[in-house]
Protein backbone atom coordinates (compact mmCIF):
# COMPACT_ATOMS: atom_id res chain seq x y z
CA UNK A 1 0.00 0.00 0.00
CA UNK A 2 0.99 3.63 -0.46
CA UNK A 3 1.52 5.90 2.57
CA UNK A 4 -2.00 7.32 2.24
CA UNK A 5 -3.55 3.85 2.00
CA UNK A 6 -1.63 2.53 5.03
CA UNK A 7 -2.70 5.42 7.25
CA UNK A 8 -6.33 5.26 6.08
CA UNK A 9 -6.48 1.47 6.54
CA UNK A 10 -5.15 1.81 10.10
CA UNK A 11 -7.79 4.45 10.85
CA UNK A 12 -10.75 2.51 9.44
CA UNK A 13 -10.15 -0.85 11.13
CA UNK A 14 -9.07 -2.53 7.90
CA UNK A 15 -5.93 -4.42 6.93
CA UNK A 16 -6.14 -3.07 3.40
CA UNK A 17 -7.92 -0.32 1.49
CA UNK A 18 -8.06 0.29 -2.25
CA UNK A 19 -8.50 3.50 -4.21
CA UNK A 20 -12.14 4.38 -4.85
CA UNK A 21 -13.38 2.57 -1.76
CA UNK A 22 -15.62 4.56 0.63
CA UNK A 23 -14.58 4.23 4.27
CA UNK A 24 -15.37 5.67 7.71
CA UNK A 25 -12.14 7.12 9.08
CA UNK A 26 -11.37 7.77 12.76
CA UNK A 27 -9.73 11.14 13.11
CA UNK A 28 -6.94 12.21 15.49
CA UNK A 29 -7.38 15.98 15.21
CA UNK A 30 -10.25 18.15 13.97
CA UNK A 31 -9.22 21.70 13.09
CA UNK A 32 -10.99 24.92 12.20
CA UNK A 33 -10.23 28.64 12.28
CA UNK A 34 -11.88 32.04 12.80
CA UNK A 35 -13.51 31.95 9.34
CA UNK A 36 -14.61 28.32 9.12
CA UNK A 37 -15.11 27.73 12.86
CA UNK A 38 -18.25 29.86 13.27
CA UNK A 39 -20.12 27.87 10.58
CA UNK A 40 -18.83 24.59 12.07
CA UNK A 41 -20.11 25.67 15.50
CA UNK A 42 -23.51 26.68 14.05
CA UNK A 43 -23.86 23.31 12.29
CA UNK A 44 -22.52 21.35 15.30
CA UNK A 45 -25.30 22.80 17.43
CA UNK A 46 -27.93 21.44 15.01
CA UNK A 47 -26.73 17.85 15.43
CA UNK A 48 -28.22 17.48 18.89
CA UNK A 49 -25.15 16.65 20.97
CA UNK A 50 -23.81 18.93 23.69
CA UNK A 51 -20.15 17.98 23.75
CA UNK A 52 -17.45 17.41 21.14
CA UNK A 53 -16.38 13.74 20.90
CA UNK A 54 -13.02 14.42 22.56
CA UNK A 55 -11.85 17.96 23.44
CA UNK A 56 -8.20 16.89 23.19
CA UNK A 57 -8.80 16.11 19.51
CA UNK A 58 -10.49 19.37 18.58
CA UNK A 59 -8.54 22.57 17.95
CA UNK A 60 -9.59 26.02 16.79
CA UNK A 61 -6.96 28.51 15.67
CA UNK A 62 -8.06 32.12 15.13
CA UNK A 63 -5.45 33.12 12.56
CA UNK A 64 -7.10 34.48 9.42
CA UNK A 65 -8.49 37.89 10.38
CA UNK A 66 -6.63 38.22 13.70
CA UNK A 67 -5.59 40.42 15.40
CA UNK A 68 -9.25 41.26 14.66
CA UNK A 69 -9.42 43.44 11.58
CA UNK A 70 -12.94 44.79 12.12
CA UNK A 71 -16.03 44.38 14.27
CA UNK A 72 -17.52 41.53 12.25
CA UNK A 73 -14.23 39.58 12.46
CA UNK A 74 -14.07 40.24 16.19
CA UNK A 75 -17.53 38.71 16.54
CA UNK A 76 -16.40 35.57 14.69
CA UNK A 77 -13.25 35.28 16.83
CA UNK A 78 -15.43 35.68 19.91
CA UNK A 79 -17.69 32.79 18.86
CA UNK A 80 -14.64 30.54 18.42
CA UNK A 81 -13.14 31.62 21.76
CA UNK A 82 -16.40 31.02 23.66
CA UNK A 83 -17.03 27.64 22.05
CA UNK A 84 -13.53 26.42 22.90
CA UNK A 85 -13.88 27.61 26.49
CA UNK A 86 -17.23 25.86 26.83
CA UNK A 87 -15.97 22.62 25.26
CA UNK A 88 -12.46 22.61 26.71
CA UNK A 89 -10.83 22.05 23.33
CA UNK A 90 -7.46 23.44 22.18
CA UNK A 91 -7.47 27.17 21.50
CA UNK A 92 -4.72 29.74 21.01
CA UNK A 93 -5.27 33.40 21.84
CA UNK A 94 -3.62 36.33 20.06
CA UNK A 95 -0.17 36.61 21.62
CA UNK A 96 0.22 32.83 21.55
CA UNK A 97 -1.51 32.04 18.28
CA UNK A 98 0.31 31.42 15.02
CA UNK A 99 -0.82 30.47 11.53
CA UNK A 100 -2.52 27.10 12.09
CA UNK A 101 -0.26 25.11 9.76
CA UNK A 102 2.86 26.60 11.30
CA UNK A 103 1.57 26.17 14.85
CA UNK A 104 0.07 22.69 15.25
CA UNK A 105 3.22 20.68 14.66
CA UNK A 106 5.26 23.12 16.80
CA UNK A 107 2.80 22.38 19.59
CA UNK A 108 3.05 18.62 19.11
CA UNK A 109 -0.65 18.39 18.27
CA UNK A 110 -0.18 16.52 14.98
CA UNK A 111 2.03 13.44 14.68
CA UNK A 112 3.28 11.00 12.04
CA UNK A 113 0.74 8.34 11.10
CA UNK A 114 -2.25 10.39 12.29
CA UNK A 115 -5.32 11.56 10.39
CA UNK A 116 -5.93 15.30 10.66
CA UNK A 117 -8.94 16.96 9.07
CA UNK A 118 -9.35 20.70 8.97
CA UNK A 119 -11.80 23.26 7.71
CA UNK A 120 -8.92 24.85 5.87
CA UNK A 121 -7.71 23.62 2.53
CA UNK A 122 -4.04 23.75 3.57
CA UNK A 123 -4.55 21.06 6.20
CA UNK A 124 -2.62 18.90 3.72
CA UNK A 125 0.52 20.53 5.23
CA UNK A 126 0.77 17.77 7.86
CA UNK A 127 1.62 15.25 5.18
CA UNK A 128 5.17 16.54 5.59
CA UNK A 129 5.22 14.77 8.98
CA UNK A 130 4.06 11.45 7.53
CA UNK A 131 0.45 12.14 8.58
CA UNK A 132 -2.71 12.13 6.43
CA UNK A 133 -3.94 15.72 6.58
CA UNK A 134 -6.77 16.90 4.39
CA UNK A 135 -9.00 19.94 4.05
CA UNK A 136 -12.79 19.83 4.26
CA UNK A 137 -15.62 22.28 4.84
CA UNK A 138 -17.21 23.47 8.05
CA UNK A 139 -20.11 20.99 7.94
CA UNK A 140 -17.75 18.00 7.66
CA UNK A 141 -15.83 19.41 10.61
CA UNK A 142 -19.06 19.86 12.61
CA UNK A 143 -20.00 16.24 12.01
CA UNK A 144 -16.51 15.01 12.93
CA UNK A 145 -16.51 17.15 16.09
CA UNK A 146 -19.68 15.29 17.12
CA UNK A 147 -18.68 11.75 16.11
CA UNK A 148 -14.88 11.52 15.85
CA UNK A 149 -15.06 10.07 12.38
CA UNK A 150 -15.72 11.10 8.79
CA UNK A 151 -16.38 9.44 5.45
CA UNK A 152 -13.69 9.46 2.81
CA UNK A 153 -13.10 8.00 -0.60
CA UNK A 154 -9.69 6.32 -0.60
CA UNK A 155 -7.60 8.37 -3.04
CA UNK A 156 -5.31 6.90 -5.63
CA UNK A 157 -1.68 7.97 -5.15
CA UNK A 158 0.66 9.77 -7.55
CA UNK A 159 4.33 9.30 -6.63
CA UNK A 160 6.80 12.15 -7.22
CA UNK A 161 10.52 11.29 -7.06
CA UNK A 162 13.02 14.15 -6.90
CA UNK A 163 16.61 13.29 -7.82
CA UNK A 164 19.87 15.17 -8.14
CA UNK A 165 21.44 18.21 -6.49
CA UNK A 166 19.45 21.43 -6.31
CA UNK A 167 20.84 24.68 -7.67
CA UNK A 168 21.57 27.65 -5.43
CA UNK A 169 18.41 29.30 -3.99
CA UNK A 170 16.23 26.37 -5.03
CA UNK A 171 14.17 24.68 -2.29
CA UNK A 172 10.82 23.13 -1.42
CA UNK A 173 8.79 26.02 -2.87
CA UNK A 174 10.47 25.63 -6.25
CA UNK A 175 10.09 21.82 -6.18
CA UNK A 176 6.35 22.06 -5.59
CA UNK A 177 5.71 24.99 -7.96
CA UNK A 178 7.59 23.06 -10.64
CA UNK A 179 5.35 20.00 -10.07
CA UNK A 180 2.15 22.08 -10.10
CA UNK A 181 3.32 23.79 -13.28
CA UNK A 182 3.92 20.36 -14.77
CA UNK A 183 0.66 18.60 -13.83
CA UNK A 184 -1.71 21.59 -13.54
CA UNK A 185 -4.09 22.83 -10.86
CA UNK A 186 -6.23 19.72 -11.22
CA UNK A 187 -3.37 17.35 -12.05
CA UNK A 188 -3.80 15.51 -8.75
CA UNK A 189 -7.56 16.02 -8.37
CA UNK A 190 -8.94 13.58 -5.76
CA UNK A 191 -5.47 11.93 -5.51
CA UNK A 192 -2.85 11.74 -2.79
CA UNK A 193 0.58 13.04 -3.77
CA UNK A 194 3.50 11.07 -2.30
CA UNK A 195 6.93 12.69 -2.39
CA UNK A 196 10.31 10.95 -2.18
CA UNK A 197 13.72 10.54 -3.74
CA UNK A 198 17.21 11.60 -2.69
CA UNK A 199 16.53 15.33 -3.04
CA UNK A 200 13.63 14.94 -0.60
CA UNK A 201 15.83 13.01 1.86
CA UNK A 202 18.15 16.00 1.76
CA UNK A 203 15.35 18.57 2.05
CA UNK A 204 14.66 20.14 5.45
CA UNK A 205 11.40 19.51 7.29
CA UNK A 206 10.48 23.15 6.59
CA UNK A 207 10.96 22.53 2.87
CA UNK A 208 8.73 19.46 3.04
CA UNK A 209 6.04 21.41 4.93
CA UNK A 210 6.08 23.98 2.12
CA UNK A 211 5.64 21.23 -0.48
CA UNK A 212 2.88 19.33 1.35
CA UNK A 213 1.11 22.65 1.97
CA UNK A 214 0.64 23.23 -1.75
CA UNK A 215 -0.63 19.73 -2.65
CA UNK A 216 -4.12 21.27 -2.73
CA UNK A 217 -2.97 23.69 -5.45
CA UNK A 218 -2.72 20.66 -7.73
CA UNK A 219 -6.14 19.49 -6.52
CA UNK A 220 -4.54 16.90 -4.23
CA UNK A 221 -6.35 15.45 -1.25
CA UNK A 222 -3.09 15.04 0.66
CA UNK A 223 0.66 15.38 0.09
CA UNK A 224 2.67 12.84 2.03
CA UNK A 225 6.28 12.22 3.00
CA UNK A 226 7.93 9.37 4.87
CA UNK A 227 8.70 10.44 8.45
CA UNK A 228 12.48 10.01 8.55
CA UNK A 229 14.95 10.61 11.37
CA UNK A 230 14.71 14.41 10.88
CA UNK A 231 10.94 14.33 11.35
CA UNK A 232 10.97 11.89 14.24
CA UNK A 233 13.52 13.90 16.23
CA UNK A 234 11.55 17.11 15.56
CA UNK A 235 8.39 15.48 16.92
CA UNK A 236 10.09 13.88 19.94
CA UNK A 237 11.35 17.31 21.03
CA UNK A 238 7.74 18.43 21.24
CA UNK A 239 5.64 15.61 22.64
CA UNK A 240 5.77 12.30 24.47
CA UNK A 241 2.62 11.02 22.75
CA UNK A 242 3.22 7.73 20.88
CA UNK A 243 2.99 7.64 17.10
CA UNK A 244 3.48 5.27 14.18
CA UNK A 245 5.80 5.80 11.24
CA UNK A 246 4.53 4.27 8.01
CA UNK A 247 6.74 3.49 5.04
CA UNK A 248 5.08 2.72 1.69
CA UNK A 249 5.40 -0.95 0.66
CA UNK A 250 7.71 -1.74 -2.24
CA UNK A 251 4.62 -3.27 -3.93
CA UNK A 252 2.56 -0.07 -3.52
CA UNK A 253 0.36 0.62 -6.54
CA UNK A 254 0.65 4.16 -7.91
CA UNK A 255 -1.68 5.79 -10.40
CA UNK A 256 1.41 7.41 -11.88
CA UNK A 257 5.10 7.88 -11.04
CA UNK A 258 6.73 11.18 -11.99
CA UNK A 259 10.49 11.79 -11.75
CA UNK A 260 12.20 15.17 -11.61
CA UNK A 261 15.91 15.92 -11.79
CA UNK A 262 16.16 18.91 -9.46
CA UNK A 263 19.39 20.08 -11.05
CA UNK A 264 17.11 21.16 -13.95
CA UNK A 265 14.88 23.26 -11.69
CA UNK A 266 15.51 27.02 -11.49
CA UNK A 267 13.85 29.22 -8.86
CA UNK A 268 10.18 29.28 -9.93
CA UNK A 269 7.64 32.08 -10.23
CA UNK A 270 3.91 31.39 -10.66
CA UNK A 271 2.35 34.16 -12.75
CA UNK A 272 -1.24 35.39 -12.32
CA UNK A 273 -3.79 33.92 -11.92
CA UNK A 274 -3.03 30.26 -11.26
CA UNK A 275 -0.35 28.51 -9.19
CA UNK A 276 0.29 26.29 -12.22
CA UNK A 277 1.25 29.27 -14.37
CA UNK A 278 4.93 28.81 -13.55
CA UNK A 279 8.09 30.06 -15.23
CA UNK A 280 11.76 29.86 -14.26
CA UNK A 281 12.71 33.23 -12.75
CA UNK A 282 15.18 33.82 -15.60
CA UNK A 283 12.18 33.93 -17.94
CA UNK A 284 10.06 36.23 -15.77
CA UNK A 285 10.82 39.27 -17.92
CA UNK A 286 10.58 42.77 -16.51
CA UNK A 287 7.84 42.67 -13.86
CA UNK A 288 7.83 45.76 -11.65
CA UNK A 289 6.30 45.04 -8.26
CA UNK A 290 4.58 47.20 -5.66
CA UNK A 291 4.66 44.83 -2.70
CA UNK A 292 6.53 41.78 -1.44
CA UNK A 293 5.00 39.49 1.19
CA UNK A 294 7.16 36.92 2.97
CA UNK A 295 5.26 34.63 5.32
CA UNK A 296 2.09 32.45 5.33
CA UNK A 297 1.43 28.78 6.09
CA UNK A 298 3.54 28.01 3.02
CA UNK A 299 6.70 29.98 3.84
CA UNK A 300 6.41 31.56 7.28
CA UNK A 301 8.85 29.28 9.13
CA UNK A 302 12.27 30.05 10.57
CA UNK A 303 14.21 28.64 7.62
CA UNK A 304 12.18 30.88 5.30
CA UNK A 305 13.00 33.96 7.36
CA UNK A 306 16.68 32.97 7.49
CA UNK A 307 16.83 32.81 3.69
CA UNK A 308 15.03 36.16 3.39
CA UNK A 309 17.44 37.73 5.89
CA UNK A 310 20.45 36.29 4.07
CA UNK A 311 19.31 38.12 0.93
CA UNK A 312 18.19 41.34 2.69
CA UNK A 313 21.18 41.72 5.04
CA UNK A 314 23.02 44.98 4.41
CA UNK A 315 20.67 45.93 1.59
CA UNK A 316 17.65 48.19 1.27
CA UNK A 317 14.13 47.46 0.04
CA UNK A 318 13.46 49.50 -3.13
CA UNK A 319 11.84 52.83 -2.29
CA UNK A 320 9.09 52.08 -4.82
CA UNK A 321 7.59 49.18 -2.85
CA UNK A 322 6.42 47.78 0.50
CA UNK A 323 8.01 44.62 1.90
CA UNK A 324 5.90 42.90 4.57
CA UNK A 325 7.34 40.04 6.62
CA UNK A 326 5.06 37.87 8.72
CA UNK A 327 6.59 35.24 11.03
CA UNK A 328 4.23 32.24 11.03
CA UNK A 329 4.10 31.81 14.80
CA UNK A 330 5.25 33.44 18.01
CA UNK A 331 8.07 30.90 18.38
CA UNK A 332 9.24 31.61 14.81
CA UNK A 333 9.07 35.33 15.67
CA UNK A 334 11.05 34.82 18.90
CA UNK A 335 13.69 32.70 17.17
CA UNK A 336 14.02 35.31 14.40
CA UNK A 337 14.51 37.98 17.09
CA UNK A 338 17.23 35.94 18.81
CA UNK A 339 19.05 35.38 15.54
CA UNK A 340 18.93 39.07 14.65
CA UNK A 341 16.74 38.46 11.59
CA UNK A 342 14.10 40.96 12.67
CA UNK A 343 16.76 43.64 13.02
CA UNK A 344 17.99 42.81 9.52
CA UNK A 345 14.44 43.17 8.16
CA UNK A 346 13.74 46.46 9.88
CA UNK A 347 17.14 47.88 8.91
CA UNK A 348 16.36 46.94 5.29
CA UNK A 349 13.07 48.85 5.43
CA UNK A 350 10.62 45.94 5.84
CA UNK A 351 7.45 46.00 7.94
CA UNK A 352 7.27 43.05 10.35
CA UNK A 353 3.82 41.91 11.51
CA UNK A 354 2.38 39.66 14.21
CA UNK A 355 1.56 36.14 12.94
CA UNK A 356 -1.58 36.15 10.76
CA UNK A 357 -2.83 34.78 7.44
CA UNK A 358 -3.62 38.46 6.74
CA UNK A 359 -2.72 39.49 3.20
CA UNK A 360 -2.44 35.96 1.74
CA UNK A 361 -6.21 35.79 1.34
CA UNK A 362 -6.79 39.51 0.99
CA UNK A 363 -7.87 39.80 4.61
CA UNK A 364 -5.77 42.62 6.03
CA UNK A 365 -2.17 43.71 6.70
CA UNK A 366 -1.20 44.37 3.10
CA UNK A 367 -4.12 44.63 0.67
CA UNK A 368 -3.40 45.53 -2.97
CA UNK A 369 -4.96 48.44 -4.87
CA UNK A 370 -6.13 48.10 -8.48
CA UNK A 371 -3.26 47.78 -10.92
CA UNK A 372 -0.77 46.76 -8.23
CA UNK A 373 1.49 43.71 -8.45
CA UNK A 374 2.85 41.69 -5.54
CA UNK A 375 5.40 38.97 -5.24
CA UNK A 376 4.45 36.66 -2.37
CA UNK A 377 5.69 33.48 -0.75
CA UNK A 378 2.04 32.49 -0.28
CA UNK A 379 0.16 29.72 -2.06
CA UNK A 380 -2.51 31.25 -4.31
CA UNK A 381 -2.56 33.94 -6.97
CA UNK A 382 -6.20 33.77 -8.02
CA UNK A 383 -7.99 36.91 -9.25
CA UNK A 384 -8.44 39.25 -6.28
CA UNK A 385 -6.65 36.94 -3.86
CA UNK A 386 -4.66 39.73 -2.16
CA UNK A 387 -7.08 42.58 -2.66
CA UNK A 388 -8.43 44.35 -5.72
CA UNK A 389 -9.72 42.05 -8.49
CA UNK A 390 -7.53 44.22 -10.73
CA UNK A 391 -4.33 43.43 -8.80
CA UNK A 392 -1.85 40.63 -9.52
CA UNK A 393 0.03 38.14 -7.34
CA UNK A 394 3.22 36.31 -8.36
CA UNK A 395 4.21 33.33 -6.19
CA UNK A 396 7.82 32.50 -5.34
CA UNK A 397 10.24 31.32 -2.66
CA UNK A 398 11.41 33.64 0.14
CA UNK A 399 14.78 34.04 -1.65
CA UNK A 400 13.21 35.35 -4.87
CA UNK A 401 10.67 37.49 -2.98
CA UNK A 402 13.42 39.11 -0.88
CA UNK A 403 15.62 39.72 -3.92
CA UNK A 404 12.67 41.22 -5.81
CA UNK A 405 11.92 43.51 -2.86
CA UNK A 406 15.44 44.91 -3.16
CA UNK A 407 15.47 45.20 -6.93
CA UNK A 408 11.89 46.37 -7.44
CA UNK A 409 11.52 43.77 -10.19
CA UNK A 410 11.14 39.99 -10.05
CA UNK A 411 14.70 38.70 -9.95
CA UNK A 412 16.97 35.79 -8.96
CA UNK A 413 19.03 36.66 -5.82
CA UNK A 414 22.18 35.84 -7.82
CA UNK A 415 21.37 38.70 -10.20
CA UNK A 416 21.27 41.38 -7.50
CA UNK A 417 23.86 44.08 -7.95
CA UNK B 1 -38.41 19.69 -12.79
CA UNK B 2 -36.87 23.11 -12.42
CA UNK B 3 -35.84 25.51 -15.15
CA UNK B 4 -33.81 28.67 -15.42
CA UNK B 5 -31.17 30.51 -17.42
CA UNK B 6 -27.58 29.34 -17.72
CA UNK B 7 -24.62 31.41 -16.53
CA UNK B 8 -21.51 30.03 -18.15
CA UNK B 9 -17.93 30.13 -16.83
CA UNK B 10 -14.59 28.60 -17.82
CA UNK B 11 -12.07 26.30 -16.16
CA UNK B 12 -10.77 26.46 -12.57
CA UNK B 13 -13.40 28.79 -11.10
CA UNK B 14 -11.88 29.11 -7.62
CA UNK B 15 -13.68 29.76 -4.36
CA UNK B 16 -12.07 33.22 -4.09
CA UNK B 17 -13.92 34.04 -7.32
CA UNK B 18 -17.17 32.54 -5.99
CA UNK B 19 -16.94 34.52 -2.75
CA UNK B 20 -13.91 36.76 -2.10
CA UNK B 21 -12.31 36.38 1.34
CA UNK B 22 -12.93 40.06 2.11
CA UNK B 23 -16.57 39.12 2.72
CA UNK B 24 -15.84 36.16 5.00
CA UNK B 25 -16.17 38.20 8.17
CA UNK B 26 -19.84 37.18 8.08
CA UNK B 27 -21.40 33.76 7.54
CA UNK B 28 -25.06 34.65 6.82
CA UNK B 29 -25.82 32.99 3.44
CA UNK B 30 -28.14 35.81 2.25
CA UNK B 31 -25.48 38.43 2.99
CA UNK B 32 -22.80 36.33 1.24
CA UNK B 33 -25.09 35.87 -1.79
CA UNK B 34 -24.91 39.62 -2.46
CA UNK B 35 -21.26 39.13 -3.48
CA UNK B 36 -21.54 35.76 -5.24
CA UNK B 37 -19.12 35.48 -8.24
CA UNK B 38 -18.25 39.16 -7.79
CA UNK B 39 -14.60 39.09 -8.87
CA UNK B 40 -15.23 37.26 -12.16
CA UNK B 41 -18.78 38.46 -12.94
CA UNK B 42 -19.69 41.64 -11.11
CA UNK B 43 -23.28 41.60 -12.43
CA UNK B 44 -24.11 38.04 -11.38
CA UNK B 45 -25.45 38.71 -7.89
CA UNK B 46 -27.65 41.54 -9.20
CA UNK B 47 -29.19 39.71 -12.15
CA UNK B 48 -29.38 36.05 -11.05
CA UNK B 49 -32.93 34.79 -10.54
CA UNK B 50 -34.18 31.87 -8.45
CA UNK B 51 -33.97 28.72 -10.58
CA UNK B 52 -30.99 29.86 -12.65
CA UNK B 53 -28.11 27.48 -13.22
CA UNK B 54 -24.33 27.84 -13.20
CA UNK B 55 -22.50 25.93 -15.95
CA UNK B 56 -18.70 25.66 -15.87
CA UNK B 57 -15.81 23.75 -17.34
CA UNK B 58 -13.35 21.60 -15.32
CA UNK B 59 -12.28 21.90 -11.64
CA UNK B 60 -15.14 24.14 -10.49
CA UNK B 61 -14.67 25.32 -6.89
CA UNK B 62 -10.92 24.81 -6.58
CA UNK B 63 -8.88 26.50 -3.87
CA UNK B 64 -10.01 27.37 -0.38
CA UNK B 65 -12.23 25.04 1.66
CA UNK B 66 -14.64 27.87 2.47
CA UNK B 67 -18.16 26.47 2.71
CA UNK B 68 -19.32 30.05 2.18
CA UNK B 69 -18.87 29.28 -1.56
CA UNK B 70 -21.65 26.69 -2.03
CA UNK B 71 -23.70 28.47 0.67
CA UNK B 72 -23.72 31.75 -1.27
CA UNK B 73 -24.51 30.02 -4.58
CA UNK B 74 -27.45 28.25 -2.97
CA UNK B 75 -28.64 31.42 -1.24
CA UNK B 76 -28.46 33.29 -4.58
CA UNK B 77 -31.25 30.95 -5.70
CA UNK B 78 -29.16 28.82 -8.07
CA UNK B 79 -30.80 25.41 -8.61
CA UNK B 80 -27.62 23.48 -9.35
CA UNK B 81 -24.12 23.73 -10.77
CA UNK B 82 -23.32 21.72 -13.90
CA UNK B 83 -19.60 21.23 -14.61
CA UNK B 84 -17.19 18.86 -16.34
CA UNK B 85 -15.47 18.19 -13.02
CA UNK B 86 -15.60 19.62 -9.50
CA UNK B 87 -12.78 20.27 -7.06
CA UNK B 88 -12.85 17.78 -4.21
CA UNK B 89 -13.58 19.97 -1.18
CA UNK B 90 -16.22 22.00 -3.03
CA UNK B 91 -17.92 18.75 -4.05
CA UNK B 92 -18.14 17.55 -0.43
CA UNK B 93 -19.28 20.95 0.82
CA UNK B 94 -22.06 21.25 -1.77
CA UNK B 95 -23.42 17.77 -0.99
CA UNK B 96 -23.15 18.46 2.74
CA UNK B 97 -25.20 21.67 2.58
CA UNK B 98 -27.68 20.48 -0.05
CA UNK B 99 -26.56 22.33 -3.21
CA UNK B 100 -27.04 19.87 -6.09
CA UNK B 101 -24.10 19.35 -8.47
CA UNK B 102 -24.31 17.65 -11.85
CA UNK B 103 -21.12 16.34 -13.44
CA UNK B 104 -21.74 16.20 -17.19
CA UNK B 105 -19.07 17.23 -19.77
CA UNK B 106 -21.51 16.83 -22.69
CA UNK B 107 -24.02 19.23 -21.13
CA UNK B 108 -21.28 21.81 -20.56
CA UNK B 109 -20.38 21.59 -24.27
CA UNK B 110 -24.04 21.72 -25.25
CA UNK B 111 -25.10 24.75 -23.20
CA UNK B 112 -24.44 28.40 -24.07
CA UNK B 113 -24.80 31.38 -21.75
CA UNK B 114 -28.44 32.43 -21.55
CA UNK B 115 -29.89 29.10 -22.71
CA UNK B 116 -32.95 27.98 -20.77
CA UNK B 117 -32.16 24.75 -18.96
CA UNK B 118 -34.49 22.29 -17.27
CA UNK B 119 -33.05 19.85 -14.72
CA UNK B 120 -34.42 16.76 -13.01
CA UNK B 121 -31.88 16.42 -10.25
CA UNK B 122 -33.12 13.14 -8.79
CA UNK B 123 -32.84 11.43 -12.18
CA UNK B 124 -29.73 13.31 -13.33
CA UNK B 125 -31.51 14.63 -16.43
CA UNK B 126 -30.58 17.94 -18.08
CA UNK B 127 -32.59 19.44 -20.94
CA UNK B 128 -31.53 22.48 -22.94
CA UNK B 129 -34.96 23.96 -23.75
CA UNK B 130 -33.35 26.51 -26.09
CA UNK B 131 -31.73 23.85 -28.34
CA UNK B 132 -33.79 20.77 -27.49
CA UNK B 133 -30.71 18.74 -26.54
CA UNK B 134 -30.85 16.39 -23.53
CA UNK B 135 -28.06 15.05 -21.32
CA UNK B 136 -27.59 12.65 -18.41
CA UNK B 137 -25.26 13.52 -15.54
CA UNK B 138 -22.88 11.03 -13.94
CA UNK B 139 -24.73 9.41 -11.00
CA UNK B 140 -23.55 10.05 -7.45
CA UNK B 141 -21.70 7.19 -5.76
CA UNK B 142 -24.20 4.98 -3.87
CA UNK B 143 -22.39 5.69 -0.63
CA UNK B 144 -23.53 9.31 -0.79
CA UNK B 145 -27.20 8.45 -1.28
CA UNK B 146 -27.83 8.51 2.47
CA UNK B 147 -26.43 12.02 2.85
CA UNK B 148 -28.34 13.31 -0.17
CA UNK B 149 -31.59 11.60 0.92
CA UNK B 150 -31.24 13.23 4.37
CA UNK B 151 -30.85 16.65 2.72
CA UNK B 152 -27.28 17.09 3.91
CA UNK B 153 -24.66 15.82 6.32
CA UNK B 154 -25.94 17.43 9.53
CA UNK B 155 -29.36 15.78 9.30
CA UNK B 156 -27.67 12.52 8.27
CA UNK B 157 -25.33 12.63 11.30
CA UNK B 158 -28.19 13.64 13.61
CA UNK B 159 -30.30 10.69 12.49
CA UNK B 160 -27.35 8.30 12.77
CA UNK B 161 -26.51 9.42 16.31
CA UNK B 162 -30.20 9.32 17.33
CA UNK B 163 -30.44 5.75 16.03
CA UNK B 164 -27.40 4.88 18.19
Amino acid sequence: MTLAEMILAAHSGKTRVTPGEFIEVNVDMVLSNDITGPIAIREFKKIGVNRVFNPKKVVMVPDHFTPNKDIASAEQAKQVREFCKEQGCHYFEVGRVGIEHVLLHEEGLVLPGEVIIGADSHTCTYGALGAFGTGMGSTDIASAMATGHIWMKVPSTIRFNYYGNPRRWVGGKDFILHAIGDIGVDGALYAAMEFGGEAIDWLSLEGRLTMANMAIEAGGKAGLFYADEKTVSYIKERTNRPFTVYNPNPDAQYEKVIDYDVSDIEPQVAFPHLPSNTRPVSQAGHIKIDQAVIGSCTNGRIEDLRVAAQVLKGRQVASSLRCIIIPGSQSVYMQALKEGLIETFIAAGCAVSAPTCGPCLGGHMGILASGEKAIATTNRNFVGRMGSPKSEVYLSSPAVAAASAISGNIINPDDLA
Amino acid sequence: MKSGSAYKYGTNVDTDAIIPARYLNVSDPAELARHCMEDIDENFARVVKPGDIIVADTNFGCGSSREHAPLCIKAAGVTCVIAKTFARIFFRNAINIGLPLMECPEAVEGISAGDVIEVDIARGKIKNITTGMTFTAKPYPDFMGGIIASGGLIEYTRQKLAAG
